[in-house]
Order: C-alpha cells, then sequence, then structure tokens
C-alpha cells in the first residue's frame, strides 16, 4: 500500500477529471442509426477538474466555495470514489459517508425504510449497525408517522431531512456534504447546522460545498475557491469568502437568505 | 488548460501554517466514548482505461455489501405485490399458464402427436429458459434504475444486477413446485439420476448471472437494449430445444442450434427429466464450457465498464 502521511485523511494529487457529454437525452441505437448519415458528433468535452491538488488533515472541517458548475460536486464525487479521477491520485483514508445533492431517495416507489436500510446497506453498513441506528435516524428526522409510505409521498424537504439524517449518522470517518445545510424549514435548518457543528467538534473530517457562505464562515476550518475546475484560492475560510465575494461582485447578504 | 499556476503547485506548507495556529477554535478534540475505532483502509482512486479494479478488494467489497442485494430484491418483489397471498398465487399460475398456452399451439401444429412425457418437457424447459430470460430482463434496468444510488454512493455495481439474478431465482423456485406433480403424472422415471439437475442448476444459474451483468452493462451504452429484449428472448426461446426435442431436430437445425450457448444446458436437463439417465458427458462438458464463457465474460466486462458509469447516467 502506498503510504499515506498519519494526518492526512484525504489527499488529492493534481487530479483532473474530464468527460465527454452527449448532447442526446440517452443513446440509442435508434439516435445512432440516424445521426450516421450525418457524420455528427454530439459530444462536448467537460473538463470538471483541472489539476486540483489538496490536502486534508483529519479532523478538519474544509469549506468548498465556487459558482455553479465550478466542479464542487465533482470533487466530492471524485472523493467518495464515485468519478474515476482521468489524471492525478487521489488517497483516502477512513469510512466516507456521503450526503450529497440526490439524497437518500433512490427508488421513490420504496417506502422511507426501505431506502433508509438500503442505501446504507450500499454504503457498506451491516443489516446490524443499520437497525441499531434506525431509531436515532429516524426520531432526529422526525419522520417516524411515514417511514412506511412510499417515498414519492414525500415533500422535498422531508426527503432532505431523511437524507441528511441518515449520513449524520452513519459515524463515518469522513463526511462529504454538498447543499445540504439547507434543508426542511426554519426548525429543521437549525437543527442540522447543530448537528453538522457537533459533527465538526467529533473531529471527524469534513467537506462541505454550499453557497451558505456564513455557514462556511463559522463551520470551516479552511476553505477552498474552485472556479471552472480550477483552484482559485486556498486559505482561512474568512479570506477565502471575501475574495470570493468580490471577485463576484455578490452582496454576502443576498446569499445568506438561505442560512441562519 | 493549466491550472492557475501557483496553485496547482501548492504544496499545503504555506496553508498549512495558517491553519495550524488557527485548528484549536471551537474544537473539542476528544473523541466520544461510543465512536468506533476509526477506519485506517486507505482508497486510492487513480484513472483508468479499459483495465480491472484491484479485484481482491473488489471481491471484497461487494461480499460485505451481499445483504444490500438481497434486501434489493426483497423490496423489488415487494413493491411487485409478491409477497401477498394473492401475489404468490400468481407466481405459481404465471408459468402454468405460459406452459399451457405453448403447450395449446404445438398441440394444434403437430395435431397431437406429441408422446405422454412432451407437457414435462416443455414446462422444465421454459422454466429453465425463464430463469435466465427473467435475469436479464430485469437486470437490463438494473443499473439504470440504480442512478442515483450511483451517483451518491461508491460500491461494486455488480450488486445491481446480481440482486435481479436473485429476483429470478427466487420466482423459479415456486414453478418447480408446479413441474413435480406434472412429472409424476407424466410417469416420467423417478430415480437417482435425478440428482444430476443440481449441477445444472447451479450452471443455469450461473450463466443467468453473466447474461445479467453483460446486458446490465450495454444497456448504459445502448438505452433502447430493453426495448429490443423482449423480441431477442422470443427468438432465443425459439431457438432453444424448448418447444421441441433437440434429438428431432433434422441436421441442419441441429448445426443452428449449436450457435445457441443454453442449447447443451437445456438439452441435458430434458435427457435428465425424459430418460431419468445422467447426460451425456460431451454435451455437459459443452455446457460447462458456455456457461463459463458467459459467466466470465459478463462479469469482467460489467466490472471493467462500471467506473465508467456514473458519467454516462
Amino acid at each position: 500500500m502506498p503510504s499515506v502521511s498519519d494526518r492526512h485523511r484525504v489527499k488529492l494529487d493534481h487530479v483532473s477529471l474530464t468527460y465527454e457529454t452527449s448532447y442526446e437525452k440517452a443513446p440509442t441505437l435508434r439516435s445512432t442509426a440516424r445521426r450516421l448519415g450525418r457524420r455528427e458528433r454530439l459530444v462536448r468535452e467537460i473538463k470538471a477538474l483541472k489539476g486540483v491538488s489538496l490536502q486534508v488533515p483529519e479532523g478538519m472541517v474544509l469549506g468548498v466555495v465556487g459558482p455553479n458548475g465550478a466542479g464542487k460536486s465533482t470533487l466530492l464525487r471524485t472523493v467518495a470514489g464515485i468519478l474515476p479521477p482521468t489524471e492525478g491520485r487521489i488517497e483516502v483514508r477512513g469510512r466516507v459517508s456521503t450526503l450529497l445533492a440526490l439524497g437518500v431517495a433512490f427508488n421513490r416507489d420504496l417506502s422511507g425504510r426501505d431506502n433508509v436500510m438500503l442505501g446504507g446497506l450500499a454504503a457498506g453498513m451491516s443489516r446490524a449497525e443499520l437497525l441499531q441506528r434506525y431509531d436515532e435516524i429516524v426520531d432526529w428526522a422526525e419522520l417516524r408517522d411515514v417511514m412506511d409510505l412510499p417515498m414519492r409521498t414525500y415533500s422535498s424537504g422531508m426527503a432532505g431531512r431523511l437524507g441528511f439524517s441518515v449520513a449524520a449518522h452513519m459515524d463515518p470517518d469522513i463526511v462529504l456534504v454538498d447543499e445540504a445545510l439547507s434543508v426542511g424549514d426554519a426548525h429543521f435548518r437549525r437543527k442540522s447546522f447543530a448537528k453538522m457543528r457537533s459533527l465538526c467538534e467529533e473531529s471527524r473530517t469534513i467537506l462541505i460545498v454550499s453557497h451558505a457562505l456564513g455557514s462556511i464562515r463559522e463551520l470551516c476550518d479552511q476553505a477552498i475557491w474552485l472556479e471552472k475546475g480550477a483552484m482559485e484560492m486556498w486559505d482561512h475560510p474568512d479570506a477565502v469568502v471575501d475574495a470570493y465575494t468580490s471577485f463576484h461582485g455578490i452582496q454576502e447578504g443576498e446569499l445568506d437568505k438561505e442560512d441562519i | 488548460m493549466a491550472a492557475e499556476p501557483d496553485q496547482s503547485t501548492h504544496d499545503g506548507a504555506a496553508v498549512s501554517g495558517t491553519v495550524a495556529a488557527d485548528a484549536s477554535r471551537d474544537r473539542i478534540p476528544a473523541r466520544p466514548a461510543w465512536r468506533a475505532e476509526l477506519s485506517d483502509e486507505v482508497s486510492v482512486y487513480e484513472p483508468y482505461r479499459f483495465g480491472l479494479p484491484p479485484l481482491r478488494r473488489y471481491l471484497r467489497d461487494a461480499w460485505r455489501r451481499r445483504d444490500f442485494a438481497t434486501e434489493l430484491s426483497r423490496t423489488s418483489l415487494h413493491a411487485q405485490h409478491f409477497d401477498t397471498a394473492f401475489g404468490q398465487l400468481w407466481l405459481l399460475l404465471n408459468p402454468l399458464l405460459l406452459a399451457l398456452i405453448y403447450f395449446l399451439l404445438v398441440d394444434l401444429l403437430r395435431a397431437g402427436q406429441q408422446g405422454s412425457g412432451y407437457f414435462a418437457h416443455l414446462m422444465a424447459g421454459l422454466f429453465a429458459f425463464q430463469l435466465v430470460g427473467g435475469a436479464v430482463t430485469q437486470a437490463a434496468k438494473s443499473v439504470v434504475a440504480g442512478q442515483r444510488l450511483i451517483l451518491n454512493t461508491a460500491f461494486p455495481r455488480t450488486l445491481l444486477p446480481l440482486s435481479s439474478v436473485i429476483t429470478a431465482i427466487k420466482r423459479f423456485l415456486p414453478s418447480v413446485l408446479i413441474y413435480a406433480p406434472v412429472h409424476i403424472a407424466a410417469g416420467l422415471p423417478v430415480g437417482p439420476a435425478l440428482l444430476w439437475l443440481v449441477p445444472v442448476a447451479v450452471l443455469l444459474a450461473l450463466f443467468a448471472c453473466g447474461a445479467a451483468l453483460l446486458a446490465a452493462a450495454a444497456q448504459v451504452y445502448v438505452r433502447d437494449l430493453s426495448s429490443f429484449l423482449p423480441y431477442l428472448l422470443r427468438l432465443w426461446l425459439y431457438g432453444s430445444p424448448v418447444l421441441y426435442y433437440f434429438s428431432d431436430l433434422s441436421q441442419r437445425s441441429k448445426a443452428i442450434l449449436a450457435i445457441n450457448p443454453l442449447t447443451p444446458l437445456l438439452a441435458s436437463l430434458s435427457d435428465i427429466l425424459q430418460n431419468g439417465a445422467a447426460p451425456s458427458v460431451a454435451v455437459m462438458a459443452l455446457g460447462v464450457a458456455w456457461t463459463a464463457v458467459t459467466f466470465l465474460g459478463g462479469t469482467l466486462f460489467f466490472i471493467s465498464r462500471e467506473r465508467d458509469f456514473a458519467v454516462r447516467l
């Protein structure tokens, strides 16, 4: 095994990720056959990450800011091992729990309970561990009454709460959070913020993507600013947020309405 | 395009300095007592082309999550109401009705010329074929249906189609109950040669795994595959020794059926059940070879492509 410095939980070494995306809705034989005569190539190359190098020591809370399409979610997916890099190398030490934009609902026709079980089992928890934590997950999300209903009957806020609760109770070494601080109503926003803070205090390693710049300032030890897939800045969160807002000419207050 | 030069050459030293001084703020360093030991398992992600991921680790990860595949199969049967009394009745009736329809068809075509064992032959072949066909049909949808999970969690993707195979096996088992009385009523032999059914069933299940993995991966690249699949499967069924006996075929038809990978297994199955005898060694060897090719081919193809799925979905 290649050695990882003891203090690094996540290490990215010149990581680039390029992929081709198609203009078509979905690749089918029919569309391929229709296209053959015309010799068009309906693909566009997307450089989602460009040579990002980063080390996240154990216990650090790292914030990631940047405009839409800057590669923030892609960065989290490469760390989670979902998207392999096109160049560079990523080392991750420990169990990763993901709370990415899509939440827990993997099949909306299944009940909330089934989705929690399937999501947890896929993430590598054992059935016993899940059952042991199931009550805690459900109680935290305050959704006990609806756990046996199909998830298509949930509001988006309810689904978001459940997703947050699952990720927060998985006892991970590394938590990846994508835009999940603003789930639910004011009550839950406050609750999830408090939960995030207690996760931070338990000295887990956390990567947070958020447009809520106030939370980034408050929760993070360091922050990075991604712009078009490249790392623009890596520094103290206050410095990064200040530079980011002044570069884009944003009033921080505008963005923080979502925040508490 | 290159990254900003001062960023890409970042060695972390300058930044670590500012942070080390800052790391103590608002931080309770102690880990709660209930907290499990930190895992020190290192995962490395690097670029790839067509190669396989480290297999030992892959298999260990898949085995650790085997409950996921069984749970997914259970919930999908549940969603189709197969855990209710009527649902289970339907599981028994559906293959029986299918066999009756084909029996009527062949009876009309052949003007009632078939022997007493024919219905049993038809049923056994149909149920065995359905095991493979059902697994392939379900698996073709599995990866695309699991899109959200694939984009959210890293796990061995083979578990999705394998869960479809588990579902197909669970749906196959009740048909054994239907077949048994028909076998006895037709006066077919019952004896120790029936033990040969065990290796044939295992081979069929492995074959189903390979075909299911192949279909699931192909569906990601050719999204209308699942629309063609019913026609392909019907063609495959008609080209298999199910509606007729392999031994009744002309030399020319036998040559055509020889390219069907399922022919040896289905012919052996019919041999065992109809004659109560061990299948021919040559045919079984061919069945083992085709199963090995399908299983390894499907598995390796799927595993070599699966890291590409997340950007294709």
